[in-house]
């Protein structure tokens, strides 16, 4: 395994230098560096352009001065790493660090909300293959996949964000709304659950009636002007969590997980008022780390000390579900600050623009806030296609492996549903989709040049496309080095990642 | 896909229509050859049929609309304006089309110079129509030949061809493509199409090498070689013709990747540039008016989301067409049908219309497969 890595790393070493080269002569040849000094009627037109070329070293052939771009980036063996400067004279290491945080928050968030709805979503299609859910489903994921990116982005900016902004200044939902919203949200519960009529009668119903009462609570208590959870919304959240969590883990028959669980949720209930006064507004990032961390921790313990006999299985139950109850507490904490923050930004909360607003200050989780209603809708953007195709992919997977004869095996010992699904069928059929997922992050910064420019996000994606329309090689070339060395990093990753899940599968 | 998808749930199985699925099912194991096998199969696929017509009337539209120029020479369409032609504003610009057929001056409206917009987006289509046609020829050339070589022959060879692909593919396709774009984007459809070709290829070229990989090994190549067929004979008429259903696919799939990339790439600016059209461009140019003249922003949007769903549809009928495990599905004992029968009180069909979990081998399943 570790000559395969060393192996690989070496051939990936080589394969950036000559990917580095292609680009960096297609790009010099792609248009003219000095195009602004010539268009300019500055008198000192001749100086201006003899102090470019010679910080640019533009008199030396391109072939050529790539060996000097690559001289300063190999000085990083030796301390002295070096990418360049732009065309103005700016470090490029200066200017991509900070670029870089930015597009890593948008692709990492976006990355890991597309897998996990992904997943869920293709998972739950090939379970309920050839319902309406599952067409629906389909029809919408080739929709996906045909919408220019751009198109969806300037969508989203100009009707979204400012319907949205429009409902917030007044969020009252007209009774025939409440209706519909109910109807289509009983008719998807009703496709999902699936089975014979009947049952999709009883669900289609109570579906219906509970988002309508929720929708009604929300609406009464003016809940999008102020919103919050408090002990009753969290005690409830983190039971329906501990149940969910419980039936998928170990199935609801195993008692002792399930109790192990809820006490985490009625701890969260009961721990909600006291840990107020912790999570001040002077408090730092550490803080709501340290309780979701404490949290985990502490369902770990309960489920350990009430276990019994498998008490590793009710320990990783109620651990989860305790982060997860930490996570509730943290996300009413950031909710109690929307007032004030709705106030800050002068009453259009979600931003079109930027990855943060100006000058804002304030606490941390105002901070977060903010952070949130600026990756809002960048993040849709580049989910819808992500989520398109992790669904079609993970829903083929599973199709394909429970045909396998070691489902049939499983079923025909007489284990449950949730066992041949969740234990056989489910981690098998992640195993693909695992090394597919590593491939595709490469490739999402690279996708991610378009949703920055709309969101005016000083992101990587920008400082390539002001670089390549400015032929302003060092920028450009500092973009490549970074999106290439990330592919060939995650392909390795893919690499490994299959021989690590599939024993059968042997690198050599 | 089928009946749900294309909003054709309507179609009841006749008596006539599963004896006539029956037949088709019977003819297959007679023993017809694969193209007509996959023929059929193509054209019994609803979702892809109809796309397939869509995109063959908006193909003839757009090319009878405004005419067709090429090298210079110019055929007249019917539409009266010309795409570059500004006249005086009709309504404010406002799109004159009154629904359904009441067209009006100017059906999608004009920009604020006065510019009919049906013919500019009519001229955009065409230009991304060929840039996603070169696309698609040449990267499916280049990635049939790579493939194939590389594949067949292993050793050396392959070792270059492959680490050469791996070069390109490490490089994000909009990437290297916004690269040349910038290059050679202002010399028009035509030589962004063939040069976009030129690095489209190493994601089908993988994928061909692999299905030769796996074909050489198999007993009629076998044969074949032992028989004393030459090494063209055994690609040309053993391997490829196996292989030939995953290039099809990817083929399409890759164009309707094509006709997207195209706009994006139009859309930054690297693309195809003011004076010439295509519709990623008039979304560019149109970027700062979407407030006060969105159906500038709308119809050129709807035309690339047109193509490319309709080549989507297409692809997935042909990955069916071709997938010797698909199968139909059991249309009569879908579930709405059944909310249906209940609700009517025509329950006497519940009987048989339980949650019955049949293997995709089971040959009484009708209807679209899975992707």
């Amino acid at each position: 395994m570790l000559s395969f890595v060393l192996r690989r790393l070496l051939a990936s070493v080589f394969i950036l230098l000559g990917a580095s080269f292609i680009i960096y002569v297609l790009a010099a040849n792609a248009g003219d560096p000095l195009e602004d000094l010539r268009a300019s009627t500055a008198p000192n037109r001749e100086a201006l352009i003899a102090a470019r070329v010679e910080l640019l070293q533009l008199d030396v052939p391109a072939p050529a001065r790539y060996f000097l771009w690559l001289g300063g980036v190999l000085g990083a063996f030796v301390g002295q790493f070096d990418l360049g400067t732009t065309v103005s004279g700016q470090s490029v290491i200066n200017l991509i660090s900070d670029a870089m945080w930015q597009t890593i928050q948008l692709v990492t968030i976006a990355s890991v909300i597309a897998i996990l709805i992904g997943v869920i979503v293709g998972m739950t299609t090939a379970l309920r293959q050839y319902s309406g859910y599952d067409y629906t489903v389909t029809f919408f994921s080739f929709l996906f996949f045909s919408l220019p990116v751009f198109f969806v982005a300037v969508l989203l900016k100009e009707y979204m964000a400012i319907g949205f902004n429009d409902f917030l200044t007044n969020p009252a939902i007209p009774p025939i709304g409440i209706v519909i919203i109910s109807l289509v949200s009983g008719f998807v519960w009703m496709t999902i659950i699936g089975g014979d009529p009947k049952p999709r009668l009883i669900v289609f119903g109570s579906a219906t009636l509970i988002t309508a009462a929720i929708l009604g609570y929300l609406l009464i208590t003016n809940w999008f002007e102020r919103p919050g959870l408090g002990a009753f919304l969290i005690g409830g959240l983190g039971a329906a969590i501990a149940v969910i969590v419980t039936s998928l883990s170990t199935g609801l028959r195993n008692r002792r997980a399930l109790y192990a669980a809820l006490a985490m949720a009625a701890l969260g209930a009961a721990l909600w008022y006291p840990l107020q006064f912790v999570m001040t507004t002077s408090a730092t990032v550490i803080v709501p780390v340290m309780l979701i961390v404490a949290f985990l921790v502490i369902g770990a313990v309960v489920g350990y000390l009430l276990g019994q006999n498998d008490k590793m299985v009710a320990a990783r139950g109620a651990a989860i579900t305790g982060a997860l109850v930490g996570g509730l507490i943290v996300l009413d904490r950031v909710m109690q600050v929307w007032p004030d923050y709705v106030v800050n930004t002068r009453g259009r909360p979600i931003a079109t623009i930027g990855a943060s607003t100006p000058g804002l200050g304030g606490s941390i989780w105002q901070g977060a806030l903010d952070s949130y209603t600026h990756l809002l809708l960048p993040t849709i953007t580049l989910l819808l296609l992500s989520v398109a195709s992790y669904s079609r992919y993970s829903r083929a997977s599973l199709l394909e492996v429970m045909n396998q004869d070691y489902v049939r095996t499983a079923r025909a010992k007489g284990l449950t549903e949730r066992t041949v699904v969740m234990r056989h069928a489910f981690r098998n059929a992640m195993i693909p989709i695992a090394t597919i997922i590593a491939f595709d992050v490469g490739g999402l910064i690279g996708g991610a040049v378009i949703t920055e420019t709309i969101f005016a996000w000083r992101g990587m994606g920008s400082i390539f496309q002001d670089a390549l329309e400015h032929v302003d090689l060092n920028p450009l070339m500092a973009f490549i080095l970074i999106t290439s060395a990330l592919t060939v990093l995650f392909n390795l990753l893919a690499d490994i990642l299959y021989s690590v899940l599939d024993p059968r599968i042997r690198v050599s | 896909m089928s009946n749900m998808m294309m909003g054709d749930g309507k179609e009841p199985l006749t008596q006539h229509e599963s004896n006539d699925e029956l037949t088709i099912e019977q003819k297959e194991v007679e023993g017809l050859s694969q193209g007509t096998v996959v023929r059929r199969r193509f054209f019994r696929h609803r979702g892809a049929m109809a796309a397939l017509v869509v995109l063959i009337s908006l193909a003839l539209l757009v090319y009878t609309s405004i005419g067709l120029q090429i090298f210079g020479f110019r055929v007249p369409g019917w539409w009266q304006w010309g795409y570059e032609s500004a006249t005086p504003l009709v309504n404010g610009g406002n799109p004159t089309w009154v629904l359904p057929f009441n067209f009006g001056e100017h059906p999608f409206g004009q920009d604020n110079i006065g510019r009919d917009l049906f013919a500019r987006v009519m001229r955009g289509t065409q230009q991304s129509i060929v840039v996603m046609a070169l696309y698609g020829a040449i990267a499916a050339v280049i990635g049939i030949v790579v493939g194939a070589v590389s594949g067949f022959f292993r050793g050396w060879v392959d070792s270059i061809l492959m680490r050469f692909t791996d070069l390109i593919i490490v490089i994000p396709v909009i990437v290297l493509a916004a690269v040349l774009g910038r290059t050679v984007g202002n010399l028009g459809a035509v030589v962004l199409g063939i040069v976009l070709g030129l690095v489209g290829w190493p994601t089908l070229a993988r994928l061909v090498r692999g299905e030769f990989l796996s074909l050489r090994e198999r007993e009629f190549v076998d044969a074949a070689r032992v028989a004393g067929a030459s090494s063209s004979r055994i690609v040309f008429r053993h391997i490829l013709p196996n292989a030939i259903g995953v290039v099809i696919v990817s083929t399409t799939l890759l164009m309707s990747a094509a006709i997207l990339l195209e706009a994006a790439l139009s859309f930054l600016g690297f693309g195809i540039v003011a004076p010439d059209v295509s519709l990623g461009q008039l979304i560019n140019e149109y970027r700062d008016a979407f407030s006060t003249r969105p159906w500038l922003f709308w119809w050129p949007g709807l035309f690339i989301i047109a193509i490319a769903l309709c080549i989507n549809f297409i692809g997935d009928g042909l990955r069916d067409a071709f997938d010797p495990r698909q199968r139909r599905m059991p249309g009569a004992n879908g579930p709405y049908r059944q909310m249906f029968a209940m609700v009517t009180g025509r329950t006497a069909r519940q009987q048989n219309a339980g949650p019955v979990k049949r293997a995709p081998g089971d040959p009484s399943r009708k209807g679209g497969p899975a992707v």
